[in-house]
This record gives C-alpha cells, sequence and structure tokens, in this order.
C-alpha cells in the first residue's frame, strides 16, 4: 500500500492557510484603522489650529487684522516636529504667512474645513483650510486661513504602526500554526488509538473492534468489521473443511489398516511381506497426520474460546505417557518420568494441553532412535515447564522460533514422514495459555528439549 | 577681553568673499587656517570672535586639517544672509532660536544624526536639524553704583515699583535691547511678553524713563559695569558672567518669577559645501558638556538638563512651531508697533 497524501499534513496546511490569511488580514485592518486614527489626529489638530486663527480675525479701519495666536501654531509642535505653513488670505490677497502656499479654490463654507494633501517646498503636507467673513454684515470679508504640515511625524507613526502590525501578525500567524499543527496531531488521535489498537492484536484475533470510535470512523470501523466476520467465517469454515476431510480419511484408513495386517500374517513370500509392511507404514503416517490436522483445527477453535478448568499438569503428563507407552515400547524407548512431587494446579484447557503434550511426546517417540530414552519432566521452579527430552537428532540447528509456523520441519527429517504441525498445535495451545514453547538442545548430550512454559496461576 | 558690536564693524568688501554681491552686513571675520589643509568649514555665526575663540581653536586641534573660516555677524544679518540671498556657509549658529526655527521649518536646513547628537536631551534639538549646545538665561545686570545688594530688586515687580518710585534716579539710565534691530532681543522681549503682563507694564516705565536702546548685550554690561546705566534689561547672562571675570561694577541678577533661557544652535544650510566638516563641528559642539576647559574659557554654559533644574524660574525656550508665531509678518508688525508706543512716549 502506497501512502497517497497525508490527512494531517492536508489538515495542518489548511489550518496554516486559514491563519495567513486572518494574519495578513488583521495586519491591514489593523494598519488601517490606526493609520486613520493618526491621519485623523493630524486633520484635528490642524482644524484646531486654523480654527484657533480664525477665531483672532478682527476688522480694524485698515481693514482685516489678525493677531496670530502663540498656540495656533505651538500646538502643532506639540506631537512631532514638522514643518508647519499657513497662509490668511483676505479678499484675495495675502494678509500673512506663506504667500506662495497653495490654498484651494473653493472657498470652503463656514465652519467647514477643508482638507487636501499636496507637495509644497519639497515636501508632502497636509493641509486644512477654514473661512470667516469679517467685517459689518453689509460688507464682510471673506477671508480664508490654510494650515498646512509636513507628515513626517505620521510616516514615524505609520511605520512604527506597520512594525507592530507585522509583529502582531506574524506573532498570530505562528501562535495559529502551533496551533494547527497540534489541533492535527489530536485530531487524527482515535485514528491512531485505533490502528494500534489493531496492530497489538494476535495474527488469529479477527474479533470486530469495538473501542470508542469517533462518528467519523464509524463506517470504516463497520466495513473493517465486516470484513473480518466475513473473513473469520471463511476462515472457520477452511478448519471445518480440513477437520472433516481428516476425520473422514482416517476412518477408511483405519479399515484399511486392519486389513493390511490381516493379509500380511497371511503372505509368505518376504518381498511381498515388505511391501505390505511400507503400505502400513505410509497408512499410519497419513493417518497420524490427519489426527494432527483434526487437532490442530481442534486447537484453532478452542483457543478462541477457552474452557478453563482446573487442571493437575502432573496428571496429565502421565496420561500422555500411558497413552504414548506402547508406541514407545515397540522401539524399545523408556519414558522416564521426572514429576514435581506435588499435584501441579493451572487453570486451563485440558483438552488442549493433553493435544500439545501429545504432540511433543509423538515428535520425541518418532524422531529418536530404538533402545533411548526419553525424559518427561513437570516442574515449577519459576514458571510450568512441562518439558520432553530426547535423544535423537535434534533439529540441525534450524531456526527454531520458525518451527512453531505450520508445515515447518527440521533440517535434518530425512525419510522420516511428517506433517510438521505437531510444534505449531503446541506452541498456539501455550500461546493461548499465555504461555511459549522453548525449543533447546539436550542439555544432557544428543536431542532436544521442547518445553512449555505456562504462567504460574 | 572686551565684547566689540559696533565699534568694530566691518563692512567686508566683495573680493574677500566669493558673491558679489554682499547685502548682509558682517561684522567680524577671523580665518584659521590649517596646514596642511584639507578642507575649509565656513561659519557664520553671531557668537563674538571672542568669545568663540576656544572652541574653534579646540575643535581645529581635534580635527586637523580643516580650516576654519570664522564670520560674526548680528542674528538678523545671519538670517538675511542665508533666507533671502543664498550665502554660502557650511555652519550656521545664532541664538535667536526663533530665525533659526524659521530657517529649518522653511527648508533652508539639512538634517543630521550621529551619536554624539543623540546624547543631547529632547529639548535641546529639533528636526534633527537645529541642534543647542548653550543654554542661556536672560538677566538683569545692576550696577553697584546704584545698588547695594539688598536693595536689588528680585522680580519684575519689584522692579517696576522701583523704577515708579524714584524716576529721577533712573532717567537716561536703564538699556535694553532694540528689538527692532536685535534678533535675540526680539526673541526675549517677544518670550516675556508671552510669559507676562509685566513685561509691558516694564516697556512703558522704561519708555517714561527714557530708556537707552542697545543691538548688543556686550555694550549694555560695558554701560552698567562703568556705571552709564543703573541696569540693563534682559542681557545674555553668559557673557555678562563671562565679563565678570575680569570687570568689576556690577551684579547679574537672575529674576526669581522667571528666567528666559535660551539656546544657542548650530545648523546646517542646505547648500553647504563642507558638509563633514559641518557635522564634525555639531558633533563637537554636542558633547561641550563634556569639555569643561571650554565652558569655563568662554562662559558658554553646555547643555545640562540637571543645571536647568536647580533653578525653578528657568524657562527654556521650547522649539517649534510656535516661534514661527512672532515672525508672522502681522504679528511682528503688531508687536512693534506696542512696543514702540510703550517706549517712545511722546
Amino acid at each position: 500500500m502506497k501512502a497517497h497524501g497525508s490527512i494531517r499534513r492536508r489538515l495542518f496546511f489548511q489550518l496554516a492557510g486559514v491563519a495567513a490569511v486572518l494574519s495578513v488580514a488583521f495586519f491591514v485592518v489593523l494598519r488601517g484603522v490606526a493609520e486613520r486614527a493618526a491621519e485623523g489626529t493630524q486633520d484635528d489638530i490642524l482644524s484646531a489650529s486654523a480654527t484657533a486663527i480664525a477665531d483672532s480675525l478682527r476688522s480694524e479701519d485698515q481693514g482685516v487684522t489678525l493677531e496670530l495666536p502663540y498656540a495656533a501654531l505651538s500646538m502643532l509642535g506639540t506631537i512631532n516636529e514638522d514643518r508647519v505653513f499657513y497662509r490668511v488670505v483676505a479678499a484675495q490677497t495675502t494678509l500673512t504667512g506663506y504667500a506662495d502656499l497653495p490654498q484651494s479654490t473653493t472657498t470652503p463654507n463656514l465652519g467647514e474645513p477643508i482638507f487636501a494633501t499636496f507637495d509644497y517646498r519639497g515636501e508632502k503636507v497636509r493641509a486644512v483650510s477654514v473661512s470667516r467673513a469679517i467685517g459689518p454684515v453689509s460688507d464682510a470679508t471673506n477671508v480664508v486661513v490654510t494650515v498646512a504640515q509636513t507628515r513626517l511625524g505620521l510616516e514615524a507613526i505609520s511605520r512604527r504602526i506597520t512594525a507592530t502590525a507585522t509583529g502582531v501578525g506574524v506573532g498570530f500567524f505562528l501562535l495559529a500554526t502551533a496551533l494547527s499543527l497540534w489541533a492535527a496531531r489530536s485530531a487524527l488521535k482515535p485514528i491512531e488509538r485505533m490502528t494500534d489498537s489493531v496492530t497489538r492484536r494476535g495474527p488469529s484475533d479477527l474479533r470486530p473492534v469495538e473501542s470508542n470510535t469517533p462518528a467519523e470512523l464509524v463506517p470504516l470501523v463497520a466495513a473493517l468489521n465486516s470484513f473480518m466476520a466475513r473473513l473469520r467465517a471463511s476462515l472457520s469454515q477452511t478448519e471445518d473443511f480440513i477437520a472433516e476431510a481428516a476425520h473422514r480419511v482416517r476412518t477408511p484408513l483405519a479399515t484399511v489398516r486392519t486389513q493390511a495386517e490381516i493379509t500380511h500374517r497371511k503372505l509368505n513370500k518376504p518381498e511381498h511381506k515388505r511391501a505390505i509392511r511400507e503400505m502400513i507404514r505410509a497408512i499410519d503416517e497419513s493417518s497420524r497426520s490427519a489426527g494432527q490436522m483434526l487437532d490442530h483445527a481442534m486447537v484453532t477453535f478452542r483457543a478462541d474460546s477457552l474452557t478453563v478448568d482446573a487442571l493437575d499438569l502432573n496428571a496429565i503428563m502421565a496420561d500422555i505417557c500411558d497413552r504414548l507407552g506402547p508406541t514407545a515400547d515397540l522401539k524399545d524407548i523408556v519414558i522416564q518420568r521426572d514429576f514435581w512431587n506435588s499435584p501441579v494446579t493451572f487453570k486451563g484447557d485440558g483438552i488442549l494441553i493433553q493435544a500439545a503434550l501429545q504432540n511433543i511426546l509423538d515428535n520425541a517417540i518418532k524422531y529418536s532412535p530404538e533402545d533411548s530414552t526419553i525424559i518427561a519432566r513437570v516442574d515449577v521452579s519459576g514458571a510450568i515447564t512441562m518439558s520432553v527430552t530426547d535423544q535423537g537428532r535434534g533439529f540441525g540447528g534450524v531456526d527454531t522460533n520458525r518451527l512453531t509456523t505450520r508445515y515447518a520441519r527440521g533440517a535434518n527429517v530425512d525419510e522420516i514422514v511428517g506433517s510438521g504441525l505437531g510444534l505449531t498445535i503446541a506452541d498456539e495451545v501455550a500461546r493461548a495459555h499465555g504461555g511459549h514453547i522453548e525449543i533447546t538442545p539436550n542439555p544432557e548430550g544428543v536431542g532436544a528439549c521442547v518445553s512449555i512454559v505456562l504462567p504460574i496461576g | 577681553m572686551r565684547f566689540h558690536c559696533i565699534t568694530h564693524w566691518l563692512i567686508l568688501a566683495s573680493a574677500l568673499i566669493a558673491s558679489p554681491a554682499i547685502a548682509f552686513e558682517i561684522e567680524n571675520r577671523r580665518i584659521y587656517s590649517a596646514d596642511p589643509e584639507r578642507s575649509v568649514l565656513r561659519i557664520i555665526s553671531t557668537a563674538d570672535l571672542n568669545v568663540f575663540d576656544p572652541i574653534l581653536r579646540a575643535f581645529q586641534e581635534q580635527n586637523p586639517g580643516i580650516s576654519i573660516d570664522y564670520s560674526v555677524a548680528g542674528t538678523t544679518e545671519l538670517m538675511k544672509a542665508i533666507y533671502s540671498e543664498g550665502a554660502i556657509f557650511d555652519l550656521a549658529i545664532s541664538s535667536a532660536m526663533d530665525l533659526q526655527t524659521k530657517l529649518a521649518n522653511d527648508g533652508f536646513v539639512q538634517s543630521y544624526s550621529s551619536a554624539a547628537t543623540a546624547t543631547l536631551p529632547t529639548w535641546a534639538s529639533w528636526r534633527n536639524q537645529l541642534f543647542a549646545f548653550t543654554q542661556e538665561p536672560a538677566v538683569l545686570i545692576v550696577s553697584d553704583a546704584f545698588f547695594t545688594p539688598d536693595t536689588i530688586p528680585q522680580n519684575r515687580d519689584a522692579l517696576i515699583a522701583l523704577l515708579r518710585e524714584s524716576p529721577e534716579r533712573f532717567a537716561g539710565r536703564i538699556g535694553t535691547y532694540d528689538v527692532r534691530r536685535s534678533g535675540l532681543g526680539y526673541l526675549v522681549a517677544t518670550q516675556d511678553s508671552r510669559n507676562s503682563e509685566a513685561f509691558w507694564r516694564l516697556m512703558e516705565v522704561m519708555g517714561r524713563l527714557d530708556a537707552k536702546l542697545y543691538c548688543c548685550s556686550g555694550d549694555m554690561i560695558d554701560d552698567v559695569a562703568s556705571g552709564k546705566l543703573a541696569l540693563a534689561y534682559n542681557v545674555l547672562g553668559s557673557y555678562a558672567v563671562s565679563q565678570q571675570a575680569t570687570t568689576n561694577g556690577f551684579h547679574i541678577v537672575e529674576l526669581t518669577d522667571f528666567v528666559n533661557v535660551m539656546l544657542r544652535t548650530a545648523l546646517i544650510p542646505v547648500n553647504a559645501q563642507n558638509v563633514e566638516g559641518a557635522r564634525d563641528m555639531i558633533d563637537f559642539l554636542s558633547v561641550l558638556d563634556t569639555r569643561q576647559d571650554l565652558t569655563s574659557a568662554t562662559g558658554l554654559p553646555a547643555i545640562n538638563t540637571m543645571s536647568l533644574q536647580e533653578n525653578t524660574a528657568f524657562r527654556p525656550i521650547r522649539f517649534g512651531p510656535g516661534l514661527l508665531v512672532f515672525l508672522d509678518q502681522m504679528k511682528r508688525r503688531n508687536f512693534l508697533r506696542n512696543w514702540e508706543n510703550s517706549l517712545f512716549q511722546e
């Protein structure tokens, strides 16, 4: 499966993108508002200045005169160090001030200042004009007062605002990005949790996923569960089929074997007898394999729903030794019993443990040379260990972990017929009970030691 | 050491200065040539040569290779030279803050900033164009021939009362600036008029007593010291202090109601040719506070916030467009008319 894109990355980039857009919008708005406020402040002070000048205009005999108030210009110097220009025009002639300062051609209405921005003496200035009618109503002179100020202070404020807005915008973006990262991660936590819980499962655990599932993942989990249910059904069908097949094969084989033995007794010619013996041996192997397949199917089935009984492992081991005693006798093999001196109680499935021990001991007998000893031991020092040690050929240095997989066999089996299921069965039983099997060379010479290790209690 | 003004007016011929048509008047001029000479720094200043000489020599010592061409002119002439006539100078130094402010406001000054200028307190510079390097109070000086220490008036009201009480004693014996001729006098007078109504009463009283009008502080100090005048009002304190070192016969009074403190400023005109030299000089002047030797040699008090705060009556004149108000044609005309009406009573 190739990863195509990443939800987390996409989520993160989308959130970060939104944050970036918001940051820029924030920057633009903040700057706009603050600059308008700064411009407004300058306009207000200019208006106040022009109004103060206009208010001090008065009519005298020689015409309009002006007593320029000190505060009118000094107030302009309070917030910055900008240059200041002014001009007072009465009836189209400059009364005082900077005669070349441009004045708007339209005469401002009374009380309503007109603002303008233009270049004057090499710098951009903001100018305000107010007008007053001075003198007797019948013969009033229209006086226009213009006050202008350069905008360096405003630009400095603007730079400061821009710097602040940039800082705040960038800070907001970084914070939002960090939060996006966290949000993306936390949004995907449930998926990780479910992935974890599915990954942790054993290979044969096909139970439906039942952990807390977010609404968005319910369809996916439902689909997964239904898929697993189908898989389970299909697997159990297969196991059933194998068990059925093994069973069906084993019964006729028994009949065939009986007939073959009868025939063997009747025959006189040695070559005929040998052929029948070969036949019997093959029948035995087939029957044994079928038995193991049955065992395996049974183990798989029972491991899913383990019955828990109080068992005495000494007794089970003894029972198995009894059961396989005749087979061992055929090869003159002595099964030496080395059990724990008191009953070893264990809570588990007795049928499964029997099947496991039977397969291990059966293997040991099969691969042991004639006239040898097999030690069946039950030991409770540390963990519960049930081991079978033979003097056979061992496993030929094959990776012992691999031996527990289905149909895997030792490197030195030669002509000995086998299915490779025995250890698999033992392993599955041990793991179903929370234990494991250990395969080691026989510490007292040739051969191997296979142990089922179970936890105490 | 004497302070000259009218006595040593040098109307320099056109040959002396590059510009062929010289309309502004130069009172004095000295060239401090350097050897070897890398550049020439042309300064126009209102500070008398004798006062400024130690500073110029110290500057030259610190910046070898810069020749200094130092011209002394009155505040009004300095303004005329730069504002109206486009005379070429690298540095203009004047104590007429209002005229300096107008030069800066109207675009005749270039900006400069450096580590040295950054050490100036904010009230001592404007627009990075005007750099103050001295703070000089306008004081009253009284002649010892007329006053004993306990009869000296300590504020303007007391001064007015005193003058009104004994007109026969002070008639023709008081002096002040002729604000029509002296830019500095005009600045102090206008600031006085802003600060207190007592100013106009004082002018009225002075007018009745037939006050003598002067162009410069130096002459007033001379006349008070010699006993020709009983007192002189609005004298540049720094000149009085340095005069006191060599001349007896007068006391300096810092009035307790308020004392205008003028800042002597340097600026670099836009058409300066030796900008580097001018900047070096501004850096040099900005840290004048650290040169105890020069401040004591010249009697010029360097910029120092602490010493300003010692006397609560000190009112340093603030930079800003407010200083342009009294330069307004109409305002100036009205002010001078009022002033003349007060001083010249028929």
